[in-house]
């Protein structure tokens, strides 16, 4: 199977052209980058067979880790942001994964959605330390001394995504072609051969899972700065149902497929709200099933050339 | 302390009760047909809002206002008669057999079709309609006033649980299901016509679903977003008792119901909170809920 290289650079080529052609797109594409972290993360897990009703509870960590941060910590640096909430939302990861990661099929499905619920509850109840629903305001932050205004920053920001994208998707792309990562499609594939083999399932999944943690916080973190605003709605339940169908829309074969399936989604969404605001939901929902019918391997599917072997990653 | 903890309880109770029709719906659903419906929630709300327009059909052109009652049952029957076999014999069918990566993914993009087709019928305004409620009065025992309606709430739950078990142990169909239930290969080879028992299943689930939402409408109201907060409470309770356990369920209602009261009574705060506390501690202990049993790990 030959990897779709020149269509992704020029998909990325194209991207980096928004700001200039469409200047009211680089919000939307800022935080579709940023949410194709988190889907990039569930589509992680996907590939070793585990489907997560809960991932959204990472985005809204992260989200919540960079607010408080900067409003109780006094933390404005973006660097520093990014980094802390990141590895607060893995360390959760690493805290609840040690235990979920236990479980397999619906088992793990439902308690991904029990913790996020928890979560989701505790961040919309406790009024003192969240703001309940009204949610945490998002200070500008300064980059590495530069303090820049808003429109200054979200440009700076938009450029970021794109490269944290191209970086870290390369990196994960590694992290699958690696013995680790192989392991962890062979998870899915047969679980109890595996074992047998003396790699420990447990260790395989929670390597994922921690990594799957770490990308939505950064998505998270990502999207607060972007949307100057977090709310306890990032780790409603609905939520973490989308993040899994960004992830399937765009196909879980490669790492673009979270990205692509993302900023697909996003600027559809900026053309709904247009046309037929109403029935948003409505459409995505037919995509989904649509996609379920006649595309199993998602949008990335469709764009990857195949040569020789046809194996099968998709659900 | 009774004073303020009983009436509290009952309270608890009642709402514990209309969320248990849901997570019996979602558990009977989930035994035939091995499939965890995500959109199951969907139909609480979609029967809570006909109920209501229906409801208040009634009571505008002039009718009887004891009528309302059966509006109730009819608009559950209507919504499962309606939803019920087209629903399963189209996109749920499709998913047998495959992964439950699928069957989640297929039944969420169906609650998202059902919530924005809520909106564009029923509109955004939240519908509230208590005749019943009003009809039925109140009682006092022991100096504290209860909703009879809420009484009747509990009593329909149990109600229900009875019914089930004599449909399930004494009649032809309810048998059929059982034996569906226990082995599905088995069963097709003694010639029981498994798709046929998907489909009654499929649509009595929604039924259930359908009449706890008609039956919260006189108590609660019905608005948007109704669906979504329901669905994670069924699954919570039907998690707690176990996927496909009834009696399971209504002991998780019922648990579910004490935390609540617990939580209002010590850190009212955690009010919504103690439901997803509770799964989380219980699957901890017992991945397969208070009354399931561990599946068989295959190679």
């Amino acid at each position: 199977m030959r990897k779709p290289i020149p269509l992704l650079v020029a998909a990325l080529a194209l991207l980096l052209l928004v700001p200039v052609a469409f200047p009211h797109l680089k919000f939307v594409i800022t935080l579709a980058v940023a949410k194709g972290f988190a889907a990039l993360g569930v589509a992680l897990l996907l590939r070793g067979g585990l489907i997560s009703l809960g991932h959204a509870m990472y985005f809204a960590i992260g989200a919540y880790a960079t607010a408080f941060l900067g409003s109780k910590a006094g933390v404005s640096d973006l660097v520093l942001l990014l980094v802390a909430s990141t590895a607060v939302a893995a360390l959760a990861g690493l805290v609840f994964g040690a235990f979920l990661v236990r479980y397999r099929a619906i088992f793990f499905a439902m308690l991904n959605l029990a913790v996020s619920m928890v979560i989701f509850a505790l961040t919309s109840k406790l009024y003192g330390i969240t703001g309940g629903t009204d949610g945490l305001r998002v200070a500008v932050p300064t980059v590495l001394g530069w303090a820049p205004g808003k429109a200054a920053f979200d440009g700076f920001l938009f450029y970021l995504c794109i490269l944290l994208m191209v970086v870290l998707g390369w990196l994960v792309h590694r992290y699958l072609q690696s013995p680790l990562g192989h392991a962890l499609s062979a998870i899915h594939t047969n679980e109890v051969r595996l074992e047998y083999l003396g790699v420990s399932a447990w260790q395989t999944l929670l390597t994922s899972y921690t990594i799957s943690a770490a990308l939505a916080g950064l998505g998270g973190a990502l999207a607060a700065m972007s949307i100057g605003h977090v709310l306890p709605e990032f780790a409603f339940w609905t939520e973490s149902g989308h993040l899994v169908l960004t992830a399937v829309l765009g196909g879980i074969g490669g790492v673009a497929g979270a990205f692509i399936g993302s900023v697909f989604l996003e600027i559809l969404h900026t053309v709904a709200v247009g046309v037929a605001a109403e029935a948003w939901n409505l459409i995505i929902g037919l995509a989904l099933i649509c996609v379920i019918f006649f595309l199993p391997r998602g949008i990335y599917g469709l764009i990857e050339a195949r040569r020789g072997s046809t194996k099968e990653t998709g659900l | 302390m009774f004073q303020t903890i009983v009436p509290l309880f009952v309270d608890a109770l009642a709402n514990a009760a209309l969320i248990f029709f849901v997570a019996f719906g979602l558990t009977l659903v989930f035994s035939v047909l091995r499939i965890l419906n995500v959109a199951h929630g969907s139909f609480y709300s979609i029967g809570a809002y006909v109920s209501a327009s229906i409801g208040l059909w009634i009571v505008s052109a002039g009718l009887n206002p004891w009528l309302t009652f059966p509006a109730l049952l009819v608009s559950a029957a209507l919504v499962a008669a309606l939803f019920g076999p087209l629903i399963e014999r189209t996109l749920v069918q499709w998913t047998y057999g495959r992964g439950e990566a699928v069957q989640i993914l297929m039944t969420f993009g169906l609650f998202l079709i059902l919530e924005d087709l809520q909106r564009l019928v029923f509109g955004v305004s939240s519908y509230y309609e208590d005749t019943p409620v009003a009809l039925l009065g109140s009682i006092e025992i022991g100096g504290i006033i209860y909703l009879n309606y809420q009484l009747l709430l509990i009593a329909l739950a149990v109600v229900a649980l009875v019914a089930m078990r004599v449909f399930i142990g004494h009649t032809r169909m309810g048998r059929l299901l059982a034996v569906v239930v226990a082995d599905r290969e088995i069963s097709e080879a003694l010639g029981i016509d498994t798709r046929r028992m998907f489909t009654i299943a499929f649509t009595l689930g929604i039924f259930l679903a359908a009449l706890g939402g008609a039956l919260a409408t006189p108590t609660a109201g019905v608005a948007p977003g109704l669906g979504a907060d329901t669905m994670v409470l069924a699954f919570a309770v039907a998690a707690i008792g176990g996927l496909g356990q009834v009696e399971g369920a209504a002991l998780a209602a019922v648990i579910v119901a004490a935390a609540r009261v617990l939580a209002i009574y010590l850190f009212p705060a955690l009010d919504a909170v103690a439901p997803y506390l509770v799964m989380l501690i219980v699957l901890l202990v017992r991945p397969y809920g208070l009354f399931g049993k561990p599946a068989i790990r295959r190679i």
